[in-house]
């Protein structure tokens, strides 16, 4: 793309001023994803050893852990699947709308994915709780009750929702720091990798969720 | 290229004032330069911490029963002194201190593609080494289970493993972040007719090295969490008590620590192979073997990890299986080895200070490699696993390979990160002491765990009395060595003299600048039109 575009940014601020070298120092934009691709790399293989424990104990525990499926609600994960790819859809607009150099329009896709993250998190509480309701929560008499495969399957499943809970709360975070950055003209359409970036961590987001939910909600 | 007087107006990375002052000048510095001496500083502390802790252990092993400590004293120092020396000395040692310093100004950059990350990296090390630390003080105790938080007893152990673990996971966090800096760094920012073949063989081993620390470190980091969740909530993931598998955490967390190994080694072998050429005045053996070798290391490295397991309960098929691939790192560790001892050939050898550690790097690495077949194969292990043999082996490619190395690297590139030359010949008495006590107190513990002393015992049987005490008096002796070391460095910091621009006819990029860099390191981007380790004088002579 728009690599070695010498341009004075804020990328090392100690050099500004410097009084030997006035010197700018250069923009890279294909280092900067390939940064980016690396990270999401790592939070891939951070997931990764969660689906191999997940794997290894289907295997372990196949009946105890189709049983427990039947407790999770799959009309709330269905939905909140739709909720999170269409957050990919608007976060894709919003990069395209500041390529064009609509910054109003970008910055209210931006704003829209904030919002079907928030609502994603909301119905994740709701889910939440009335599991917690139900009883079954780590360590709760009902749980420890029930066969070990099943204790395990509320395990993981608490464990790796809630993990991606975590990442759905960062990346929100982010695409309010692009939403400032935007306002500033920090992002604009010359210079829109660290939206590009956070787009990418986003639809990581989604990526994952796309795999934890026939995971725990659909398989049978 | 450039010569030393049009250096004579320029400032050096020590003596630039930037916007902070005083300790904040290097808090806040993202100067890959400052960052790299920042980690130096840490990591030779913790170094000091961790051999303090060595020399409390050993001395408690001088006598049969109780010496200096009760038991479970012991547990803690042992565990302590693993945790500290891997996760605050040997993994960040070269890559973090040496690798920021120089990785920039071997491939002729200005610094490394994200230096606010860089200085957000030391941050965490800093942040987690400090955490590492009050886990030894905070109420509950240090902790005692091994520096491999073993499941279930790290479960079930009151000691303050969660402290511990989240600074293992912050140190992880560190650990990544500079890998990927690094790789990106590697790929975008060589200087102009760098190829990949053109670049020294120490940028070739931390490219190798930041793949591993990117790709193996978010297992252990998953893995921690996790035993940090089941302590808080008890999910039950790695409790058998409920349903979960500790097998399970022993193979995510090799599959961390084994590739981390190479993680360990392999900056050790890239420095090595920086340090045979400058002083052969030679071009190395095999270049590319030497390159590719790495690669093999690390790729090789990810399918061995159970033969740390093998008498853990696994099936025949796969412990054969991880045993054979075992024996498969010997060949890329060997074409390492011949390609060094070949480029010697016929060199002109100068054994300066570096050089003899590298030649006690060989020695050792070889024996710590060759003990390594041993453990590798499947009979042998169960003979000797979980002994002194282990604690020999480890320390042979740890501490005989990457510690020595590391100290090495120190004086090597002594001269250039600070400007001063250190006496050499305190520094050669030093390495004296060093290589005996070593011997002395590894070689023994081979010899005491082939007998069957087990490791992380408190106590012993009487016939092992005399092995213990040859070893702890080699200990001793060590010590001395690494003290005369320290202490020499130390003073050529202050009343050293002043050190030329190239003080050993290196060929690489980094002694074509003066000593100490400037803050800049390079006035113009070099452009290169040769390998790194070009020496036309020394062909001339001949």
């Amino acid at each position: 793309m728009k690599t070695a575009i010498i341009e004075k940014v804020n990328f090392s601020k100690e050099n500004d001023h410097t009084e030997i070298h006035q010197e700018h120092v250069h923009r890279d934009d294909m280092g900067a994803k390939i940064g980016m691709w690396l990270f999401l790399l790592t939070e891939l293989l951070l997931f990764g050893g969660l689906f191999i424990l997940y794997m290894a104990y289907r295997f372990q525990y196949s009946s105890s852990f189709i049983l427990a499926a039947r407790e999770l609600n799959v009309g709330i994960g269905a939905l909140n699947t739709i909720i999170l790819l269409t957050s990919s859809l608007t976060m894709a607009l919003a990069i395209v709308a500041i390529q064009k150099n609509k910054k109003i329009l970008s910055m209210i896709l931006i704003s829209a994915t904030i919002i079907f993250a928030l609502l994603f998190m909301v119905n994740k509480y709701f889910e939440w709780s009335a599991k917690i309701g139900h009883g079954l929560y780590p360590n709760s008499p009902t749980l420890l009750d029930k066969e070990k495969g099943e204790i395990i399957f509320f395990g993981l499943y608490y464990t790796m929702t809630g993990l991606h809970g975590l990442h759905v709360i960062i990346g929100v975070t982010l695409l309010a720091v692009m939403l400032v950055s935007l306002k500033k003209n920090n992002t604009r359409s010359d210079k829109y990798v660290r939206l590009e970036n956070a787009g990418l961590y986003w639809h990581l987001v989604d990526l994952i969720w796309i795999f934890l939910f026939p995971l725990f909600y659909l398989i049978h | 290229m450039t010569n030393p007087e049009t250096h004579s107006n320029y400032v050096s990375y020590l003596d630039y004032q930037g916007k902070h002052k005083g300790i904040w000048a290097w808090l806040m510095s993202t100067d890959h330069k400052r960052i790299g001496l920042m980690y130096l500083s840490g990591i030779i502390l913790f170094f000091l911490a961790g051999m303090t802790l060595g020399f409390l252990m050993r001395t408690e092993m001088l006598t049969h029963g109780k010496t200096i400590m009760d038991a479970q004293t012991y547990n803690a120092i042992f565990t302590l002194h693993g945790v500290i020396m891997i996760f605050l000395v040997i993994i960040p040692g070269i890559p973090a201190a040496f690798g920021n310093f120089f990785l920039p100004i071997q491939i002729g950059a200005k610094d490394v593609s994200f230096p606010r990350l860089n200085l957000f990296s030391f941050w965490l090390y800093m942040i987690g080494g400090i955490l590492a630390l009050s886990s030894l003080f905070l109420k509950g105790g240090p902790i005692d289970t091994g520096w491999t938080f073993y499941v279930p007893y790290s479960l079930r152990t009151n000691s303050n493993v969660s402290i511990a673990l989240l600074a293992a996971f912050i140190l992880g966090f560190s650990s990544i972040l500079t890998g990927l800096n690094f790789v990106t760094t590697i790929h975008r920012l060589r200087a102009p007719g760098m190829g990949f073949f053109k670049m020294p063989l120490f940028i070739w081993a931390l490219y190798s090295t930041a793949w591993i620390q990117i790709i193996a470190t978010p297992v252990i980091g998953i893995t921690i969490v996790l035993v940090i969740i089941e302590r808080l909530l008890s999910i039950g993931i790695f409790d058998p008590a409920l349903g979960g598998d500790p097998i399970l955490f022993q193979h995510l967390f090799w599959i961390y620590s084994h590739p981390a190994v190479y993680i360990m080694i392999l900056p050790a072998m890239g420095v090595v192979s920086e340090i045979i050429p400058t002083f052969t005045k030679r071009d190395i053996f095999g270049y590319k073997a030497i390159a590719f070798s790495s690669l093999a290391i690390a790729f090789i490295g990810y399918f061995v990890w159970a033969h740390h397991m093998f008498s853990s309960g696994m099936s025949d098929l796969s412990r054969m299986i991880f045993s054979l691939f075992t024996f498969l790192v010997a060949i890329p560790s060997g074409v390492k080895v011949f390609n060094w001892v070949a480029t010697m050939y016929k060199g002109s050898i100068e054994p300066k200070v570096p050089f003899l550690f590298v030649m006690m790097f060989i020695f050792l690495f070889s024996i710590g490699g060759l003990t390594g077949l041993v453990l590798g194969s499947l009979s042998t292990n169960i003979h000797v696993h979980g002994t002194y043999f282990v604690v020999a082996h480890f320390h042979y490619v740890m501490f005989g390979g990457t510690v020595m190395i590391m100290f090495a690297a120190l004086h090597y590139w002594f001269p250039k990160m600070f400007g001063k030359m250190y006496d050499e010949k305190r520094a050669k008495i030093a390495i004296a002491f060093i290589f005996v006590g070593f011997n002395m107190l590894y070689f023994t513990m081979f010899i005491l765990g082939y007998m069957g002393m087990p490791r992380r015992y408190w106590d012993f049987l009487p016939e092992f009395q005399l092995g213990q005490t040859i070893a702890t008096i080699g200990s001793y002796i060590m010590i001395t060595g690494f003290l005369i070391l320290i202490h020499n460095l130390a003073k050529a910091l202050f009343k050293g003299k002043k050190a030329e621009q190239n003080p050993w006819g290196g060929s690489t990029l980094e002694w074509t600048i003066p000593s100490p860099p400037p803050i800049e390191n390079f006035e113009e981007i070099p452009v290169i039109t040769h390998g790194p380790y070009y020496f036309p004088s020394a062909k001339e002579a001949k």
